[in-house]
């Protein structure tokens, strides 16, 4: 049935019908619409589990560790510096391998203090161990939160689901909810044992020696690459039942293109309309939107990319002394191809800055008449 | 046949013997006493900590009941996750029990103990109080006695003890009591009743420390002993943070009873002696008050 729902309120809705047990969380802008409507449910009896109401981020991650551990389905759902704040918990998490599914919504960190839509909050935990998924709209970020249970519960890793900060948290868009009984069919409840067992007790998380530690680092880090076929499979089982599906990566008019914007999150619509544009005044240019960032869509994009001349890297987050995030990560999958693309980084739209499409057409035709890529990123602002 | 008694009773123990703790450890002790009251459905949350050492290295385990080695801040929350899932599991039988120091309790996990006593979650804490951290090489706590020794404060402490359970009291939890290893059956009975409450229990234990108390091994009991019986550490309980009960009459020793047999006060003047003193007597009176609450209304 089709909705007008902000992208919180679908995340809500997805969290309700994926038959959440423990939802733990503690409000945070532009998060809180996700908080007010799982109360909402709780109290009117269509959310049936427990909601605990913590004092802070970091204490929501250690109950929903806990919970899950002992064997429940559970969610949490923050932002910019709640994130930050719960960053020991999150290593924490997928350490000890439990299929948490949390919203990130995607917020500016502080100083100076803001609240628009940047992604520094989240691609800054890449290295937590986590699962990372970005959204482009409420419909997207909906079905990826049922999606992710299934990805985190076959893994037996954490999923964050990162939405944009108001432009998809907050803007309200027609969103088609499917009926419970498919998405029943597509998540079975949780199946995972209890780690608690009194008849047959275990020492969950002991002290090990370096290299024991090493080992289980290792087996991680292969089962975080194991996750890429699953991934593969819940989002084919969720077409065929859903009847909607995302790739790691989507490419639009990509082959043969000599130029290629690379986006993620909400910017990709705008980018979409930027690129109609660009291919009606003649130019071959295409758009691939990345979703996928842990694990990393390495072979996705080297096969869309291997021809194209020319990349451009719209990144709404700054890493001091590098670059911005997507682009680093594209350079880095791109260098073991033979023929490698230009890559031109341009930071747009931090903390929810404007990013119109003549702005991003702009962006095009610069790195058009660029003989090679600047050293440093372009910063593109309205103020100049 | 003697031995054979001997091994029949350690079966029966869920710590179990070739733990790690020091020669003389008050924690291993307390511990031992509590999981005894608890029995085998229970769930044990530790910490890094002392007790995270005691608990052994991967292959070993010390505890014979599901045990899980959470983070330093988080007991309680952690305990509260456990909780909240056996309520939706239909397991309430089984008890969620969390260990922590008074590192982990009176300073960087003192949020999350406010957050769970706040929501009044369903397990028991029982705080291993060795008044420092003993684990890194003792060093200052919010719960080291004033002018006490430790590697952080060579001069001896400046700040003074917390009086924690004010704090425990001031979340009007079901349940909160004090407990020592020098009244085991005190102790014992204090669990016992905190298994039989819904909601959060607190139970605050001084677990003495020989090696960062700078004293003998054989001196724990004593020293927990002297604690109670110099009301330096009476033994009382709080239902619902207002109703106090005293559940054990001390004998009234000079605190310098105490004092005398551990190193970390070796350098205390008459005065500091004397300021301490003081300060019991006062503590005391002020419970005795409280206690007596109840009977005036």
């Amino acid at each position: 049935m089709r909705q007008l729902l902000a992208g919180n309120y679908a995340v809500a809705e997805a969290v309700r019908m994926a038959k959440v047990q423990l939802v733990a969380a503690y409000p945070i802008t532009p998060q809180t619409p996700i908080y007010e409507k799982l109360s909402d449910m709780e109290n009117d009896g269509r959310l049936t589990g427990i909601m605990m109401r913590t004092e802070s981020e970091h204490s929501a991650m250690a109950a929903c560790i806990a919970a899950s551990l002992t064997g429940v389905r559970t969610f949490t759902a923050t932002a910019s510096q709640g994130l930050a704040l719960m960053h020991e918990m999150l290593h924490f998490a997928s350490g000890n391998r439990v299929p948490i599914v949390m919203c990130n919504v995607n917020r500016v960190i502080s100083a100076p203090w803001a609240f628009g839509s940047d992604q520094s909050d989240s691609l800054s935990q890449r290295d937590t161990g986590w699962l990372q998924f970005y959204c482009e709209d409420a419909q997207e970020a909906y079905d990826t939160v049922i999606q992710a249970y299934s990805i985190a519960e076959q893994a037996l890793l954490p999923v964050m689901v990162a939405i944009d900060g108001f432009f998809t948290s907050h803007f309200i868009e027609p969103v088609d909810i499917p009926d419970q009984a498919s998405v029943d069919a597509f998540l079975p409840p949780f199946g995972l044992p209890t780690r608690f067992d009194i008849d047959d007790p275990a020492y969950i998380n002991n002290v090990v020696n370096p290299e024991q530690y090493m080992g289980y680092r290792q087996r991680s880090f292969e089962d975080m690459e194991k996750t890429r076929p699953i991934i593969r499979e819940v989002n084919e089982r969720y077409q065929r039942i859903i009847g909607r599906g995302y790739g790691v990566v989507e490419p639009v008019n990509c082959a043969g293109a000599e130029i290629v914007l690379v986006t993620s999150g909400a910017m990709t619509s705008t980018a979409r309309v930027a690129i109609e544009s660009l291919r009606e005044k003649g130019l071959s240019a295409g758009l691939l939107k990345l979703k996928g960032f842990r694990p990393f869509p390495t072979e996705e994009v080297q096969e869309v990319l291997k021809d194209v001349p020319k990349v451009v890297v719209l990144d709404r987050n700054i890493s001091l002394g590098k670059e911005g995030i997507w682009c680093q990560e594209l350079k880095a999958a791109l260098y073991p191809l033979e023929r490698r693309p230009e890559v031109h980084g341009f930071i747009a739209g931090i903390c929810g800055a404007d990013v119109s499409p003549d702005m991003i057409e702009g962006m095009v035709f610069q790195a058009l008449s660029r003989a090679k890529p600047e050293r440093l990123p372009t910063w593109v602002r309205r103020d100049g | 046949m003697k031995n054979d008694l001997i091994v029949e009773e350690m079966e029966r123990e869920l710590m179990r013997p070739g733990h790690m703790a020091c020669p003389g450890c008050g924690e291993a002790s307390t511990m031992r006493l509590v999981l005894k009251v608890l029995g085998e459905k229970t769930i044990v949350v530790i910490l890094p900590s002392c007790v995270g050492v005691i608990s052994a290295t991967f292959p070993n385990a010390t505890f014979a009941v599901p045990c899980f080695h959470s983070a330093f801040e988080i007991a309680a929350p952690t305990a509260s996750g456990i909780a909240n899932a056996l309520k939706l599991q239909g397991r309430e039988d089984v008890t969620a029990l969390a260990f922590a120091g008074d590192g982990g309790t009176f300073d960087i996990g003192l949020q999350s103990l406010s957050g769970a006593a706040d929501r009044n979650d369903n397990f028991i804490y029982v705080c291993l109080d060795n008044e420092a951290y003993m684990n890194t090489g003792i060093q200052s706590s919010s719960s080291t006695p004033q002018n006490a020794w430790t590697m952080t404060t060579p001069g001896g402490r400046r700040g003074r003890k917390k009086k924690f359970m004010q704090i425990i009291a001031a979340h009007r939890m079901p349940y909160a009591a004090t407990a020592s290893i020098g009244h085991p059956l005190d102790l014992m009975e204090k669990v016992r009743k905190a298994k039989e409450i819904k909601g959060m229990k607190f139970i605050h234990t001084l677990t003495p420390c020989s090696t960062g108390w700078r004293m003998p091994e054989d001196l724990s009991v004593k020293a927990a002993q002297l604690a109670v019986e110099t009301k330096l550490f009476p033994l009382y309980e709080v239902i619902d943070g207002s109703e106090y009960r005293i559940t054990h009459q001390p004998q009234g020793l000079p605190v310098s009873e105490y004092l005398k047999i551990q190193g970390r006060f070796r350098h205390f003047t008459k005065d500091d002696v004397d300021r301490l003193q003081k300060e019991v007597d006062e503590d005391w009176e002020r419970l005795l008050a409280q206690s007596a609450m109840k009977g005036c209304v």
